[in-house]
């Protein structure tokens, strides 16, 4: 199985590189057997009536929306619109705040994300986060990226080593650091932080891929690289990408959904979303009339 | 520009009256009066905030340089006084009663067991407790409000005399709250493991009724077994297993025992010399092993690293939640993110990086259990110790104990001693503070 789909990756890949493709793991290969074969699009994400509070704020409101397999799906929205909220609890982040509690029906195929007996390290595994900030851990390059490996799989130095050059080359950041896997990577610059933290993230070979405002904290030539990257990563992995960019937003996104004051107002094909926007106040907000 | 106006006026008026005319009248490049006073707001002047911030400055200076004298001078009148003293004798010596003699072996060495076991016994508990406090917070109310009172105790225990924490010691540890004396006897420990008793005789040699018929014999002692520390009095017969009790430990060896009342010792000097009197009252004396285990502890080694451990537990808990409070949530959300467990995040993100924090807060503390002196005085006793403690239940003294007692002997020459002591004991601490710069300075590097 995995012979026949290890080819594909190659032809996916991306980045611009010197040396050949390593052989890619045997746990990224096989998650995507079904999508590429089928080529039909697919619900990654279905969410039923999803309200969400923290103490007694209602953060979200019946929020109903599918999130397509292979897609970019972009969350936008004014500050405090309930984007990341919702986006935290795809995977269950805000499991960490305390206050937070969500009622509805959050279902990736037939897990049930919101229920107890949900595994949560089994599903933060499979649906991967990069935050706002570039947070790498206070380790070296390798390490980083070595961490969640580490975390789920029995590995061989060599396998490891595998794994960690692939991610790197994945997130298009292996040019610039392979000289110096063993530095510490706090001593990367902004961008190249945060394309080793997706870096890390796509390390553990997770199926969906949550980005909170990747490229907010970044300069316009990293945003670049970022958009990039995530235009390369949308044939593997279904990404939900939260941003305040709106040419971002239309530039690397095939599905956008509007958010304010916790209400899902719009969700369409991006195209028309920025096109033709159905609501007003959709259309405010992105000719920037509002937030 | 517009809009920030009206709060700059609100502002201006709030000010009272009196003080905005000083500022004007002062204001060299203010003085421009204008006839509506209220429409610009008045700056403060730029010669005002200077003088404000050299003033400010100068008492800053003057309180640190107020302190650092003190302390050169505390520092400056020991050094005089000890490091004329400080001599090898003074390092390797035991309390001699003269001053010439003294030294601090014992005292330096039980000070090492005392804080090594300390260390032992503090830093897994206090940075567990640490761990459950800050990374594994209850979501339940009740456990929440349990959580709560922990911390506010930990916090109140962190400013408890050290002396309260020696009569506890005392209590709990020393005497075990007197659980194990119900036994008949109340002479020893209730339970012992480690420890082989003997009944110490000396020959005949030293006896001055006894002939020797010229012979000149040395003193030997010699050690019969018994079988436990209350047992009988063994009655000494020639043939019993019995060992002398010489420099190079037991060697077994064959006693003559004698009534030297009723028989004549033989006159041969190696005879003689292994012969005992049957009648003399024997010494008992104990020899324990390394593992020597007894309850309650009594006034040993372990009794003190106890207590100083409830001396300094809390400010290991407090200062190794302030390290890891100090780690950026940002690092353990990724760690999440990543699909840890929580123990996870702790082992592999939280702790590494709370390790210089946690280090140093425990190096200080246990710097603070070296020079800890109220407890051990009560738990210790004031005993005369002149060899380094052998095992946990060893009696034994510290050098802040050793340094009050030379202090308060009436000769110059000790309070002299006193002050070498004091230097060593400075020594000790300022090592140990330079571990905790030196392990800081390389984790940090290490992780930047």
């Amino acid at each position: 199985m995995s012979n026949a789909v290890n080819p594909a990756p190659k032809a996916t890949s991306p980045p611009l590189r010197a040396k050949p493709t390593p052989k890619l793991p045997s746990h990224v290969s096989e998650m995507k057997t079904e999508e590429n074969n089928t080529g039909v699009a697919c619900n990654a994400i279905e969410m039923q009536d999803l309200c969400s509070w923290y103490g007694n704020f209602q953060a979200l409101k019946s929020i109903s929306l599918n999130v397509q397999k292979n897609k970019v799906t972009a969350f936008i929205g004014p500050s405090g619109c309930g984007k990341s909220t919702l986006l935290r609890w795809v995977n269950r982040m805000n499991d960490t705040i305390h206050t937070a509690r969500a009622t509805g029906s959050l279902h990736m195929g037939t897990l049930d994300v919101l229920a107890n007996t949900t595994d949560v390290v089994d599903l933060r595994r499979n649906v991967g986060i990069v935050f706002q900030k570039p947070n790498p851990f206070p380790k070296s390059i390798f390490e980083n990226v070595a961490f969640g490996p580490r975390l789920h799989m029995k590995l061989r130095r060599s396998e490891l080593i595998d794994i960690v050059e692939w991610s790197l080359r994945k997130a298009a950041v292996w040019d610039e650091v392979k000289d110096r896997l063993h530095a510490p990577a706090l001593g990367l610059s902004g961008g190249q932080q945060q394309r080793l933290c997706i870096a890390r993230t796509i390390a553990v070979g997770p199926e969906i891929l949550l980005m909170d405002e990747p490229c907010s904290a970044l300069d316009p030539g990293s945003t670049l690289a970022i958009e990039e990257l995530m235009n390369e990563l949308r044939k593997q992995y279904t990404i939900v990408i939260v941003t305040h960019n709106m040419q971002q937003a239309s530039r690397c996104s095939d599905e956008t959904a509007f958010f304010f004051e916790g209400e899902l107002v719009e969700m369409n094909k991006t195209q028309s979303i920025f096109t033709n926007p159905n609501n007003k106040r959709t259309e405010d907000y992105i000719s920037g009339r509002f937030g | 520009m517009s809009d920030t106006e009206p709060s700059k006026i609100d502002h201006e008026k709030s000010d009272p009256p009196e003080k905005r005319a000083t500022r004007v009248d002062k204001g060299a490049t203010a003085a421009g009066q204008s006839s509506v006073p209220f429409e610009r707001p008045q700056l403060l002047t730029t010669d005002a905030r200077i003088k404000k911030d050299i003033r400010f400055r100068r008492m800053c200076i003057i309180t640190a340089c107020t302190s650092i004298l003190i302390l050169a001078f505390l520092l400056g009148s020991i050094l005089t006084a000890g490091i004329p003293t400080l001599s090898w004798t003074l390092l390797t010596g035991s309390p001699e009663p003269e001053p010439e003699n003294a030294g601090l072996w014992p005292a330096l060495m039980g000070t090492l067991w005392v804080c090594a076991m300390c260390s032992l016994l503090t830093l897994p508990l206090g940075i567990g407790t640490a761990i459950l406090i800050e990374e594994f917070t209850p979501r339940n109310k009740v456990a929440k409000k349990i959580f709560n009172l922990i911390q506010l105790n930990i916090t109140n225990l962190a400013g408890v005399p050290s002396v309260v924490y020696g009569i506890l010691g005392l209590t709990a540890f020393v005497s075990m709250f007197s659980l194990f004396d119900k036994s008949e006897n109340s002479l020893g420990p209730t339970f012992e493991v480690g420890a082989v008793y003997y009944d110490q005789f000396s020959n005949l040699a030293s006896d001055p009724f006894v002939d020797t018929g010229g012979a000149d014999v040395p003193e030997r002692f010699f050690l019969l077994p018994v079988e436990s520390r209350n047992a009988a009095s063994v009655v000494p017969r020639t043939g019993m297993l019995a060992y002398e009790n010489g420099e190079s430990g037991l060697t077994q060896v064959d006693i003559i025992a004698i009534d030297p009342l009723s028989e004549q010792p033989s006159t041969d000097p190696d005879q003689l010399s292994r012969t005992i009197d049957n009648q003399s009252t024997p010494g008992r004396i104990s020899e324990n092993q390394w593992y020597y285990l007894r309850l309650p502890f009594g006034r040993g080694v372990i009794a003190g690293a106890l207590t100083l451990m409830l001396v300094i537990l809390p400010v290991i808990i407090i200062s190794t939640q302030e390290a890891l409070r100090a780690v950026p949530a940002t690092l353990r959300e990724a760690a999440l993110g990543l699909g840890s467990t929580p123990w996870q995040v702790v082992w592999n993100v939280t702790l590494p990086s709370a390790v210089p924090g946690i280090m140093t807060g425990s190096i200080l503390a246990i710097s603070r259990a070296v020079g800890e002196t109220a407890p051990i005085l009560i738990i210790a006793g004031i005993v005369y110790i002149r060899s380094a403690p052998q095992h946990l239940m060893d009696d034994y003294t510290v050098m802040p104990l050793q340094i009050y007692n030379w202090t308060s002997r009436p000769q110059e020459e000790f309070h002299n001693i006193a002050a070498g002591g004091i230097v060593v004991l400075l020594a000790i601490l300022l090592s140990f503070n330079a571990v905790a710069v030196l392990i800081r300075h390389r984790m940090q590097n290490k992780l930047q």
